[in-house]
């Protein structure tokens, strides 16, 4: 049998809860004080999850990055992963806010999206422009 | 120049004062922002949790600042940016008489106007500078104060030791990490578990900085539980409760911090000295309202908030001057930065448009005091007049200590008349209660409001 510590965060409260379990076969729940305690430790024992947030390099952009974020939750044990990915990418300018910047992240079947828009650097705005003439 | 509404700051609070006033018939506004850009410190907080309350969605902060951005936009209001504010000041009588008279075109039809229904309202002159224009002077009718708040400093927190590389305030390491793309540092100190702190934890982590520990004066943190658990808990990123630096070593660049636990009166305690190898320090260790030119202008301030007094119409002791968002007092959350403003705006509309001088001229409704005592710091509003109030009244504050199985008490002249039951009270979270103006009318000979909180 093994024993767990969480602190909820459901609310200001933050209860210590105890959780016993054998695997991910939960056992006992103590230390919550409201039902949303013993949901909250069942998904962080069985299938915890995050948002990541985080940046990419953007070229030529207003910005030398763009800010972007998991679309929906990811397993929380793909988070370095997921910032792997994100190291190794730089987009060119312009980006607008919403899109996508990698699909289905580390198979984690959720997109990385734009939070931002990042606008082209006037003065590279101009010499595309003349180039362009 | 000459403008209605001057609205100073283009963060959340100014953006959504911006927005309820021209949606309650201001035409002549202009935002002034000295940042590069609209949105104020929304745009370096990547992370998600905003907008929880006002959209049922979590957003991240360049997404919320997005929604009233584009709403500001949309609405055609002016705004100017790299334009900063440099003073503020109220036109004497005189020079407002001799304007006015020389002024004989169309605003000399409105002032007659506004003689005629019993206005007289103050002129404020905002002196602004930018590359383009220069310097020059606003001379506005209203102004909203939404200039939000800095970080306590080094040089605030008397900390000794060299003046080495490497040491930040949590938000200015922020901008340099999500919105000019560089690491302040590798390995990482931070002092106070205020959220920005605990957000940057988990940032320089991701980023691949390792952070060493986070040091608290006091015994619990002043940030959010959830920042707690998913910056520090879910990173094994140690809080030391009751801990502080007490020293920075290192002359060119910080080589390591030494902390040492406090007592009870927050002073070190000798002999619990720990070294701790970094090359940064981050500093989070509380907001200030940015009060310097409410100052200049001579608004009365609260010293419990280091903001504005306000009333119920969230204005200032200087007619027509509103005050909203952090400038006011430092919120938790920027859901309820962006309703206070709302209100502040309409507020400086009903003002601009005569509403609520005009109805206090004939019956001057009594302003009544807010008290904030045993436990509760200070009330945004510090006063309210009936009359002038709309149906309900919302009163945010903020405790001093933590409370458990507590109460939050209301009463009028002394006697109790509400008192709802709370299971914790955190300094970290502000609080609110709703008055009722029904309530306030029936209650005979009303002289003061006390707020305060009962233990069990």
């Amino acid at each position: 049998m093994e024993r767990k510590e969480f602190v909820c965060i459901g609310c200001p409260l933050g209860c210590n809860v105890t959780v016993e379990a054998e695997g991910k076969e939960i056992k006992s729940i103590t230390g919550n004080t409201c039902p949303r305690g013993a949901d909250y430790v069942t998904k962080e024992l069985t299938d915890p999850r995050r948002i990541v947030t985080s940046l990419v390099k953007v070229s030529g952009g207003e910005l030398p990055v763009v800010s972007v974020k998991t679309a929906a939750d990811i397993p929380k044990d793909k988070i370095m992963d997921c910032m792997g990915v994100l190291k190794e990418i730089e987009l060119p300018a312009p980006v607008c806010m919403g899109d996508v910047v990698v699909e289905n992240v580390c198979g984690t079947g959720v997109n990385v999206i734009a939070t931002r828009t990042c606008a082209l650097k006037t003065a590279a705005c101009l010499v595309s422009l003349q180039t362009r003439k | 120049m000459k403008k209605e509404l001057v609205i100073i700051g283009g963060g959340p609070a100014g953006l959504a004062a911006a927005i309820a006033a021209r949606e309650n018939g201001v035409e002549d506004l202009v935002i002034i922002e000295r940042d590069g850009r609209l949105g104020g410190i929304l745009n370096q907080c990547i992370h998600n949790g905003f907008g929880l309350h006002t959209f049922k969605e979590e957003l991240t902060g360049p997404e919320y600042a997005a929604r009233y951005i584009d709403k500001v936009l949309e609405l055609g209001i002016p705004y100017k940016l790299n334009t900063m504010v440099v003073d503020l000041t109220q036109m004497s009588d005189q020079a407002q008489q001799a304007g006015a008279d020389s002024v004989v075109s169309e605003e000399g039809v409105k002032a007659v106007d506004n003689a005629a229904s019993g206005v007289h309202d103050v002129c404020k002159l905002v002196t602004v500078m930018n590359r383009e224009e220069g310097l020059y002077t606003i001379e506005a009718r209203a102004v909203i104060l939404a200039m939000g708040c800095r970080e306590r400093s080094r040089g605030a927190l008397n900390i000794p030791g060299y003046r080495p590389a490497g040491i930040y305030s949590a938000g200015t390491a922020q901008r340099y990490v999500n919105m000019e793309g560089r690491m302040p540092g590798r390995e990482v100190v931070i002092l106070g578990s205020g959220d920005i702190g605990l957000i940057m934890a988990r940032r320089m982590t991701l980023e691949g900085a390792k952070v060493k520990l986070v040091a608290e004066l006091m015994p619990y943190s002043g940030g959010l539980k959830r920042n707690i658990v998913q910056c520090l808990d879910d990173f094994g990123i140690p809080l030391k409760l009751e801990h502080t630096v007490v020293d920075i070593k290192g002359k060119k660049r910080v080589e390591a911090v030494v902390i040492a636990r406090v007592d009870e009166h927050s002073r070190p305690i000798p002999g619990t000295e720990e070294e701790i190898k970094c090359d940064t320090l981050l500093l989070s260790c509380g907001l200030i309202p940015e009060n310097e030119l409410s100052e200049t202008l001579g608004v009365e301030m609260n010293p419990a908030t280091k903001g504005p007094k306000v009333n119920e119409s969230l204005e200032t002791d200087k007619e027509g001057v509103f005050a909203c968002g952090n400038v006011l007092h430092v919120h938790d959350l920027v859901d309820y930065v962006s309703e206070e403003a709302l209100q502040a705006g309409k507020c400086a509309a009903a003002y601009l448009q005569g509403g609520h001088s005009a109805e206090t001229a004939e019956k001057p409704g009594k302003q009544i005091p807010i008290r904030a005592v045993n436990g509760v710091r200070y009330t945004v509003p510090a006063s309210l007049n009936i009359d002038r109030m709309e149906a309900s009244q919302v009163v945010r504050f903020r405790v001093g200590n933590v409370y458990r199985d507590a109460a939050v008490e209301v009463s009028f002249n002394g006697k109790t008349v509400s008192s709802r039951k709370k299971k914790v009270l955190a300094p970290g979270e502000m609080e609110q209660i709703i008055l009722k103006k029904q309530d306030l009318q029936q209650f005979e000979g009303l002289e003061e409001i006390t707020v305060s909180i009962r233990q069990a």
